[in-house]
């Protein structure tokens, strides 16, 4: 790691100050990222500004029909959550199998999502529930949050403060794990909402993506049925040591079938 | 620049001027001399490094001291009492649950985070449980059984 200074705002706006103010700042939240990162010298922030000491990004609650997760919870906290468990239960399950007990003990709901790692779970969830992220600044929809690999629409020293997840009918999440690194080869979170059905696949591209083919089959009959014959376009797959595109394309309609199955219950 | 950095560890309040890019390793490892925490990876995939920061296992590689400002840390060395084993070390000596014995400190604070969630875990739970430590002599199978036995001897 290179040098650089360490702050810790107890307020946002000290933070969105604190940023401001260095030459290049970056804000740490659990560091499950972030830190491997700096450790490869692939960065080399002035400073960091750590989230983790305010207070309101912090807490779970459900009201309204929907759960707001505060950008600072950890993955451990969700998945434990009476309410999450209650109201959103395949979010409970997507949290519980992020890497490991000692990742989900420190890494956050905010830094997932503000990361967008292409194997990352919790943007299958956002996307899939067409959940709302809040920031300091704005509210952005789920389907104009994740603009591409490892990119967003959050702008320079722009926090995200919570994520609202409207609850649905019902919905499943299912992933292909990586056995060595624990991320998703593919993940599919699948959901009924009142807006229509949902279906999004991490993992496989470079980017969260949604699946309308299997949208509208799902449409007509929410069985894993439905999705039979539907096909992924393997060029627009990753393709790496871990897996072919074609690999990868397969593992979507068989991931999908099953992250149907879990929302059936 | 270096920053004032405050942990209670093993019950002891420790406070020692350090940089800002120190991990909580190095603080325990380097500042403190408590060496029964392990670097194994460096790279928060082997869980040589689990120690407890306010009751729960995490990865002390992979975070800084200055994250752990002003929290309860526990490592391998905090566990003993009074000269005595705790039930989860003693269970990992009578099941032969090491061999060279460098996964063991951070597996033994996996473990006893994880009996702390489920005092009584199934074999099926352990081994998810481990999932975040690795071992390159045992085979993992009497780790396991140790665990559980630890678990169980932690009930009481
Ligand atoms: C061994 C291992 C296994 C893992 N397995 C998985 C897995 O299976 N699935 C998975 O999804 N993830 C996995 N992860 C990643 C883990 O979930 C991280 O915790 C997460 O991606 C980042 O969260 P963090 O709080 O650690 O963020 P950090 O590392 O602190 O930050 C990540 C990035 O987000 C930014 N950021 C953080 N919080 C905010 C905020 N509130 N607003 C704006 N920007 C912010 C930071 O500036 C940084 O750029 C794994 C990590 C490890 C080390
Ligand atoms: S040394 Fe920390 S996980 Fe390997
Ligand atoms: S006993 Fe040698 S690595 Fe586990």
């Amino acid at each position: 790691m290179y040098a650089f200074n360490y702050h810790r705002p107890a307020s946002l706006a000290d933070a969105a100050k604190l940023l401001g103010g260095a030459s290049d700042g970056k804000f740490i939240a659990g560091g499950q990222t972030l830190l491997p990162t700096l450790k490869n010298r692939l960065a080399s922030p002035s400073d960091l500004v750590d989230l983790t000491g305010i207070a309101e990004l912090g807490g779970i609650s459900a009201s309204g029909g929907a759960v707001s997760i505060g950008a600072i919870t950890k993955h451990a906290a969700v998945a434990t959550s009476a309410d999450v468990k209650k109201a959103i239960p395949a979010l409970a399950k997507l949290a519980g199998g992020i890497g490991d007990p000692q990742v989900r003990n420190m890494g956050t709901c905010g830094g997932s999502v503000a990361n967008n790692d292409p194997a990352a779970d919790y943007p299958a969830a956002v996307v899939g529930l067409n959940a709302t992220v809040h920031t300091n600044k704005r509210k952005i929809a789920a389907d104009a949050f994740f603009t591409g690999l490892f990119e967003t629409a959050l702008e320079e020293g722009e926090i995200i403060t919570k994520i609202e997840f409207p609850q649905p009918k019902r919905a499943g999440y299912e992933k292909f794990r990586n056995p060595a690194s624990r991320y998703a080869m593919v993940g599919v979170f699948v959901a009924e909402t009142a807006n229509g059905i949902r279906v999004a696949v991490t993992g496989a591209g470079p980017c969260v993506f949604r699946h309308t083919e299997m949208e509208a089959a799902l449409g007509k009959s929410f069985s894993p049925d439905a999705l039979k014959g539907i096909k992924t376009d393997p060029a627009k797959m990753n393709s790496d040591i871990h897996g072919s595109g074609e690999y990868r394309a397969h593992l979507v309609g068989v991931v999908a079938k099953r992250a149907v199955q879990n929302a059936l219950g | 620049m270096t920053i004032s950095v405050t942990i209670t560890v093993n019950g002891q309040q420790e406070t020692r001027d350090v940089e800002p890019r120190t991990l909580l390793v190095q603080f325990l490892r380097e500042h403190l001399q408590l060496t029964g925490t392990h670097v194994g990876c460096d790279t928060s995939q082997c869980g040589a490094c689990v120690v407890h920061i306010d009751g729960k296992s995490v990865k002390s590689c992979t975070i800084l001291a200055a994250q752990a400002q002003g929290a309860k840390v526990i490592t391998i060395e905090g566990l003993a009492q009074d000269g005595k084993l705790h039930p989860m070390q003693e269970a990992f000596r009578e099941h032969h649950a090491l061999q060279c014995g460098f996964c063991t400190p951070g597996m033994i604070m996996s473990a006893v985070d994880l009996a702390q969630r489920n005092p009584n875990p199934s074999e099926e739970t352990v081994r998810h449980e481990l999932e975040g430590n690795l071992c390159r002599c045992t085979g993992y199978h009497n780790i396991v059984k140790a665990v559980m036995a630890g678990a169980q001897a932690m009930r009481g």
